[in-house]
């Protein structure tokens, strides 16, 4: 069989999608970051909608999203993507409009404007990728650290006298009467992979179909933040970020 | 065309009307005196049910604006109001829109200062409304209303001037006009831009990609190459002076035969006027030059003003901001004097009627 005969597309088992786009993404190896917009990028596709697609960027490690996925984007201020989202998607009502967040601009700088977007039931998808550290500004502590963790700004550990506590921000957004959908997902396995993409769709939906605003938490690693290697990044996640973030559905209305 | 009568309104309550009659898509803004009468007026008329007008009370002024940059970005006309306190938390918002070159209205009925000062009027917000105010080399357009007309019509031409230039527009107004009413004509109903509209009058707005192969529409500030950072401003400063070089606009009254001129701008120039005519009824040859776009600052006017005259005397509500425009326009060629009133306080026709007597001579 020849190279040509094989290039079938009932032959093809796997390809970049069409809205990916053709260049060299600046997340260090083994980020969760790529996998989410992989999935971001193949939803989009299936469901036909990207000449109705508008999403923000955060500030951190996914503010340059905008350089990978092939719609309309907004790069936001700190933490005040869902703001940005709420008015797009209100002038546009039809539309999908999605946030990409990271811990730090959604728990932390952009606490009121995630908590308010999602209580008035915006019709929007929030993506928020918790990997429990500021990956862009070189690993300081993110309002997600679990107890005990090193950061460089908590290079002891984080302490509760000194630093307080981990904010459940997912736990808060599943009481808000706002949201329909809030579920805590990961992509570190192939089945997390699939599960992940299956909640990113339905939230999608939601957002077209105006059920109120959906929030889907990626809990992430971060090998470069956290000093490990990609496949002891994801053991440690298994082993300590998901006791603290169980996976799984919190509201699903 | 119908043919608007006149009404007696609030300078807060004008714009809110104005703002239904323009075609604007969205208000979203935060409470705070002394200017709330303007979400309050767009609440009880319930413009959505109308024009389709989105109005959003927000969970702060820095959800406000960004709602503000989301909207603008979006090819429609969106707009904020606030005073003062509320107008330095935008600020963030304001640079972003300016950076990533997204149009939109932001109103200040200022208050005095400094912190949370007072809730009485003030214009001591000159310097941050005319500096840009917020991070990095910017400026945005500034109009100064000085009657609840001008804060009807100041609203589709600030939306006008924001899409012609892609960049913030600030209605720089004080607790004086927006509290104060006034008989008013509301500028005429103008429909809002469908989808197809705004895609075709503004190709860069962000619609979604609809058509096979077209470049995404991307709003940003930020780019890490320093070279194309510098680059994107040069653009920028190049835009600010063709605004320069284009959109100064003022007000010249009794000047031809003036000694002295009062520069004021906003309440401030009408409490002048007051001053002035009662000065002029006593033979005192006194004028007034009121600029209307505070940035851009009519330079090129008053200079050539400051040939025909012997000084200049600067009224404002504050320590005194404008004044130093007013130096820098005339390049210091001839004495300028300045009188304000600070915390709250509004000068009185007599008052500054006094301090052009002593000066004038």
């Amino acid at each position: 069989m020849t190279k040509e005969e094989l290039i079938q597309s009932e032959n093809l088992v796997y390809k970049k999608p069409r809205l990916l786009n053709d260049t060299t993404m600046h997340y260090c190896p083994g980020c969760s970051h790529s996998l989410v917009h992989k999935l971001v990028a193949e939803i989009i596709e299936e469901m036909n909608i990207e000449g109705d697609t508008i999403g923000i960027c955060p500030v951190g490690c996914a503010v340059f999203a905008y350089r990978y996925i092939d719609i309309d984007w907004l790069e936001a201020a700190h933490g005040r993507a869902p703001a940005l989202a709420s008015a797009v998607k209100r002038m546009w009502p039809d539309h999908l409009v999605f946030t990409y967040q990271g811990d730090g601009d959604l728990a932390c700088i952009g606490t009121g404007e995630t908590i308010h977007a999602l209580n008035r039931g915006e019709n929007i998808t929030v993506i928020f990728i918790n990997n429990a550290i500021y990956g862009m500004t070189g690993g300081q502590m993110a309002p997600t650290t679990l107890m005990g963790m090193k950061t460089s700004t908590c290079p002891y550990g984080r302490q509760a006298d000194l630093h307080g506590y981990p904010l459940q921000i997912t736990d808060i957004a599943a009481t808000l009467p706002g949201t329909c959908y809030v579920t805590r997902q990961s992509v570190h396995t192939v089945a997390n992979i699939s599960k992940a993409k299956k909640a990113i769709r339905k939230a999608f939906e939601n957002s077209m179909n105006h059920k109120g605003a959906s929030f889907v938490e990626i809990v992430s690693t971060c090998s470069a933040g956290w000093k490990m290697t990609p496949d002891k990044a994801n053991q440690w996640m298994e082993e300590n970020m998901f006791k603290n973030y169980p996976l799984g559905d919190l509201k699903n209305e | 065309m119908e043919e608007q009568e006149y009404i007696l309104l609030k300078g807060n309550e004008a714009i809110a009307h104005a703002a239904i009659r323009c075609g604007c898509d969205g208000f979203f803004g935060y409470p705070i005196t002394p200017q709330s009468e303007i979400i309050e007026t767009l609440a009880l008329e319930k413009p959505w049910e109308t024009t389709g007008m989105v109005v959003l009370q927000a969970e702060s002024e820095l959800a406000s604006i960004n709602m503000v940059y989301g909207g603008g970005a979006t090819g429609k006309r969106v707009m904020t109001s606030s005073s003062s306190p509320g107008v330095a938390l935008m600020q963030e918002g304001i640079t972003y829109m300016a950076g990533a070159e997204i149009p939109g209205l932001i109103v200040n009925v200022q208050r005095g200062g400094p912190g949370l000062g007072t809730i009485q009027p003030s214009q001591s917000d000159y310097i941050q409304a005319t500096r840009g105010g917020g991070n990095g080399d910017y400026n945005t357009i500034v109009l100064a209303p000085a009657t609840v007309q001008e804060m009807a019509d100041f609203v589709d031409l600030s939306f006008e001037l924001a899409f012609k230039y892609r960049t913030p527009v600030m209605m720089l107004s004080d607790g004086v006009i927006g509290q104060m009413m006034e008989k008013v004509k509301l500028p005429p109903f103008k429909a809002r831009l469908t989808r197809d509209e705004i895609e075709e009058k503004y190709p860069w707005a962000a619609t979604g990609k609809r058509k096979p192969g077209q470049s995404p529409r991307i709003f940003t500030s930020l780019d890490l190459d320093p070279q194309v950072m510098e680059d994107h401003n040069k653009d920028l400063q190049q835009k600010y002076s063709t605004i320069k070089e284009n959109e100064v606009r003022y007000e010249q009254k009794y000047c031809d035969d003036a000694d002295y001129v009062v520069v004021a701008f906003g309440s401030a120039a009408r409490i002048s006027t007051k001053a002035i005519e009662t000065l002029r009824e006593e033979g005192l040859k006194v004028g007034l030059f009121r600029p209307i776009t505070l940035w851009p600052f009519p330079e090129k006017e008053l200079l050539e003003l400051s040939q025909h005259v012997k000084g200049f005397i600067c009224i404002e509500i504050n320590a005194g901001q404008m004044v130093d425009d007013i130096r820098l326009a005339i390049k210091c060629s001839k004495p300028v004097v300045q009188y304000g009133r600070m915390g709250g306080m509004v000068p009185t026709p007599e008052e500054i009627a006094e301090v052009i007597k002593q000066n004038a001579r």
